[in-house]
């Protein structure tokens, strides 16, 4: 989908990062304004951040993921400390007995986008411009790692008062339950890096130049603004997404269980769309929208709610009533297609009943892209 | 407009005074809340002078005796104008009980360096916080926090301290005020963010700031209105409206003058209510500028979810959803015969309608001029003469479609809404909106915001996140609603009068133990 990479990160590039972030979190994730501000103080106290492509990495490199596992409302009012952000870094550098080349982001969507930046900067090593999510999902083993049988261990924690925990894991189910559990301890928000990975995995793994994506993302949402174009139409034309539906949300539902929020939104459509209705179903993130029963995108492609005016992403929790929005669709990586990426991530994982249907096929029953 | 009540030795007046950009508009209220008399003065330079104006023609008007006002009630864009224009702001020395968590973060980060260098030189992180459930992450560093007021000492003149998760625990927010009077003299004024704002730390502590920051102006603001009053022979208690639509005394105000940011649009839907009787409707308030368009939902205005910012500052304390549109009486009306088009606003004439405004004599063809053309409303002397029907027709369509639309934006579902029209310029709107079940206009329409200030409701909020797996959920909104109810009385409410005005709770992603954040508001009279 691109052309060109991102080399470096700066205070203007992290502001557009965390916006094409916020669509990529398909509502969930969280609000990355403090991983903008996080990262931009990074970047004024120790200047830029190199970002490299994973083919400039050595076979045998030695790659981190770090990010922040928790409740986001958390981490909103308590506020990372620069050393939770190293802390988990060292911890695991000493388990394995050698020094990083590179920190990644874990997921491209929401705040943790960013979290890598604050490490990188302070470290002074590079930052991956890849994930493995390409997207934001709400639990530790919904990676392409996981896909791959790569080993989630060692895994590290860290909270701000200093305390760190070192983990070694079965399988990223058992890293999900062990981590959410220490999480609580540690005031339901803490730092993590798992998957260690080796440049050779990172290649055949992680999604690739998916940060220089959220840059475009936001660049276009932005400069859509500046040049009065229409920011949502530039947008589906970038990513060969879909305009869902457009209309209003006319009812909330949101529910709680086993921790994560869980719920369900009506919209009723607006101007051509007068009299439709498209019921949106979340976990965190969107994971399904219907109408009329028939699904119009099914996880894991990526479902993303933005305001009508401004084309800026919505949050699933700062959805509300009387919100005007248009819901867009986007291909996931091909793969979360596969028989053990929809195991992970699909429409049964999360509890539902529709049989998972690639977006692209479903535009075409439906007569194309709207 | 003068009703018998005027000749009732014991009847006790409240007088409402809502100073807006253009008008300030003054109302006078018996005892019932029955609208004796309003007035509307043009908005002068030194507010005062306007505010001055507007109770001496109220008492003359009305023939009220000044010893029978017992209540005066102020609503005021002084703090709002003094933000954006960065004027008259005191420096804030800040203390955040964060370290060692928050640190990647600084205070005032997104702050531009202008109003940080007015404002807020002096702002330090000292150790200290709780977990969201009230747990201690570390205990508060005493030595190291008087070593900061210390530093502060001859440089600030208030001081904002705001801790981690201090909304759910406010003991050491409380201990820091301690210190700081000891250093800083017991005069120091004080600012807790956990009596400002909601969890969202850099959105509060912005928000306490920016309260430290306007303690002068909304001093010069009551200080002008009590003398005021004195001068008219008044001897009333006095309250300052907040944004939320209730009261605050002007002591408490001399504390929280961040509260009465936004408080304009709220004191107009409360006015509607109050003088329509609706309790849930859709108020459409038209000025000479704008329209402002609000959700009045159980009596009270429906508050914004998102953080709201202020003169470029992000803050999170509560404000009255609202959707301003660019349409009012001064709204200039354009048409080009060449190529066929008429075009609406968005500038507008404002104060100027008088002398510009084509059936007043001007030269500029306005929304009024529509209004009156198109028999909507009768104007004396109005000069009619050369105004193009097709023209005023045309731009009333456009009109009416814009606020048609803004008023399904604010829609809560696709059933037709009751819409209150407030504002001089309601005579815009034609009696019948798509999407509108009944269009309500009070009498008193245009004072609607003075009549809203004068009310005089005091709310209480509790704002708290509960573990529902130590409490069941009903457990949890009896906590939070008992709360908020004492927190009314503490502000004045009398106790029989206090109602549930707002409760809703939203359950907290990503962290286990079932953790829900409970807000609910009560109000009561005085």
């Amino acid at each position: 989908m691109t052309t060109y990479r991102i080399t470096e990160l700066n205070e203007q590039v992290v502001k557009y990062i965390a916006v094409g972030a916020a669509v990529l979190g398909t509502g969930g994730g969280g609000d990355p304004h403090i991983g903008k501000l996080m990262a931009q103080e990074a970047i004024r106290k120790h200047g830029p951040v190199r970002v490299i492509s994973p083919e400039e990495l050595e076979d045998d490199a030695l790659v981190i993921p770090l990010s922040m596992i928790g409740a986001p409302t958390v981490m909103n009012e308590k506020i990372p400390s620069v050393e939770q952000m190293t802390k988990p870094l060292d911890l695991i550098e000493k388990e394995l007995g050698r020094k990083v080349t590179a920190i990644m982001p874990i997921e491209v969507g929401g705040g943790n986008s960013l979290v890598p930046v604050i490490a990188a900067a302070e470290r002074g090593i590079p930052i991956l411009d890849a994930d493995a999510m390409g997207r934001a999902f709400p639990e530790s083993q919904m990676v392409t790692f996981h896909l791959d049988g790569i080993d989630c261990s060692p895994i590290t924690m860290a909270d701000e008062r200093g305390n760190a925990v070192l983990m070694h894991a079965i399988d990223g189910v058992w890293e999900e339950r062990m981590a959410r559990a220490v999480t609580i301890q540690m005031g339901g928000s803490a730092s993590i890096c798992d998957y260690p990975v080796s440049g050779a995995q990172v290649k055949e793994s992680a999604i690739p130049n998916t940060l220089t994506l959220a840059y475009e993302i936001g660049k276009t949402l932005y400069e859509s603004k500046e040049l009065k174009q229409n920011p949502i139409e530039a947008m589906l034309k970038q990513l060969n997404g879909y305009a869902l539906f457009h209309g209003k949300a006319v009812d909330i539902r949101r529910r709680t269980e086993g921790g994560f929020t869980r719920g369900e939104a009506i919209f009723e459509g607006t101007d051509a769309q007068k009299g439709r209705t498209m019921r949106l179903f979340f976990q965190n993130e969107f994971l399904l929208a219907t109408e009329d029963g028939q699904s119009l995108a099914v996880t894991p492609d990526l479902i993303s709610l933005l305001d009508q005016d401004t084309g800026m992403p919505i949050t699933t929790e700062n959805l509300k009533y009387g919100a005007r929005v248009t819901a867009v669709g986007f291909p996931c990586d091909p793969r979360w297609r596969t028989v053990k990426g929809l195991e992970t991530v699909g429409p049964q994982y999360f509890g539902y009943d529709a049989p998972y249907v690639p977006i692209e096929k479903l535009a075409a029953e439906r007569g194309g892209a709207q | 407009m003068v009703d018998t009540n005027v000749n009732n030795m014991e009847e006790i007046y409240r007088i409402g005074i809502d100073v807006g950009g253009t008008n300030t508009d003054a109302a006078l209220l018996d005892s019932k809340l029955n609208t004796i008399h309003t007035v509307k003065v043009h908005t002068t330079h030194d507010v005062n002078e306007g505010i001055s104006e507007s109770i001496r023609r109220l008492l003359s008007e009305s023939s009220v005796n000044p010893a029978q006002i017992r209540y005066a009630m102020l609503g005021t864009t002084h703090c709002t104008n003094a933000i954006v224009e960065r004027k008259h702001l005191g420096k804030v020395g800040l203390i955040r009980i964060g370290a060692p968590a928050t640190t990647a973060v600084p205070p005032l980060a997104d702050w531009d360096d202008t109003l940080k260098a007015i404002v807020g030189s002096h702002a330090y992180i000292v150790r200290g916080g709780y977990e969201f459930d009230g747990r201690t992450i570390v205990d508060l560093d005493e030595a190291e926090m008087i070593e900061c007021f210390t530093k502060m000492k001859g440089n600030v003149e208030a001081v904002a301290i705001c801790g981690v998760f201090s909304p759910v625990n406010t003991s050491q927010e409380k201990r820091a005020e301690e210190l700081a009077k000891q250093v800083l003299g017991a005069d120091m004024p004080v600012t807790l963010s956990h009596e400002i704002g909601s969890i969202g730390l850099l959105e509060r502590e912005n928000a306490s700031m920016l309260n430290g920051a306007l303690l002068n102006v909304i001093a010069g603001v009551v200080k002008g209105f009590e003398e005021a009053l004195q001068g008219f022979g008044i001897s009333a208690s006095v309250y300052i409206c907040q944004n939320d639509g209730t009261l605050m005394y002007s002591e408490y105000a001399l504390r929280y003058p961040i509260l009465t940011i936004a408080c304009g649009p709220t004191n107009s839907i409360r006015g509607a209510a109050h003088l329509s009787g609706l309790d849930d409707a859709l108020v459409v308030d038209i000025g000479g500028t704008t329209t402002d368009i609000g959700v009045l939902s159980q009596g009270f205005p429906r508050q914004s979810s998102a953080a709201v910012e202020i003169g470029g500052i992000r803050t999170n304390f509560r404000m009255p959803d609202i959707l301003s549109i660019g349409i009012g009486g001064g709204t200039i009306v354009r048409s080009d015969v060449a190529q066929d088009q008429v075009t609406v606003g968005p500038d507008s004439v404002g104060y100027e309608l008088l002398k510009r405004g084509r059936i007043f004599g001007g030269d500029t063809l306005t929304a009024t001029d529509v209004a009156v053309k198109l028999g909507r409303y009768e104007w004396n002397d109005a000069k009619m003469e050369g105004l193009d029907e097709s023209i005023c027709r045309r731009a009333d369509e456009i009109i009416t479609r814009d606020i048609e639309d803004a008023i399904d934006r604010m829609k809560t579902s696709a059933d037709a809404v009751d819409v209150i029209l407030v504002g001089g310029g309601s005579i815009l709107v034609a009696d019948n909106l798509e999407g509108v079940a009944r269009i309500v206009r009070p009498d008193h329409y245009d004072a609607a915001n003075a009549i809203g200030a004068a009310l005089g409701e005091v709310s209480g909020e509790t704002e708290r996140i509960y573990s529902l797996d130590e409490m069941t959920y009903d457990q949890a909104k009896e906590d939070a609603r008992n709360h908020a109810i004492e927190q009314a009385v503490l502000a004045g409410a009398d106790r029989d009068t206090v109602q549930i005005v707002l409760s809703e709770d939203i359950p907290i992603a990503y962290l286990p133990g079932n953790a829900l954040l409970v807000k609910v508001k009560a109000a009561g009279r005085l």
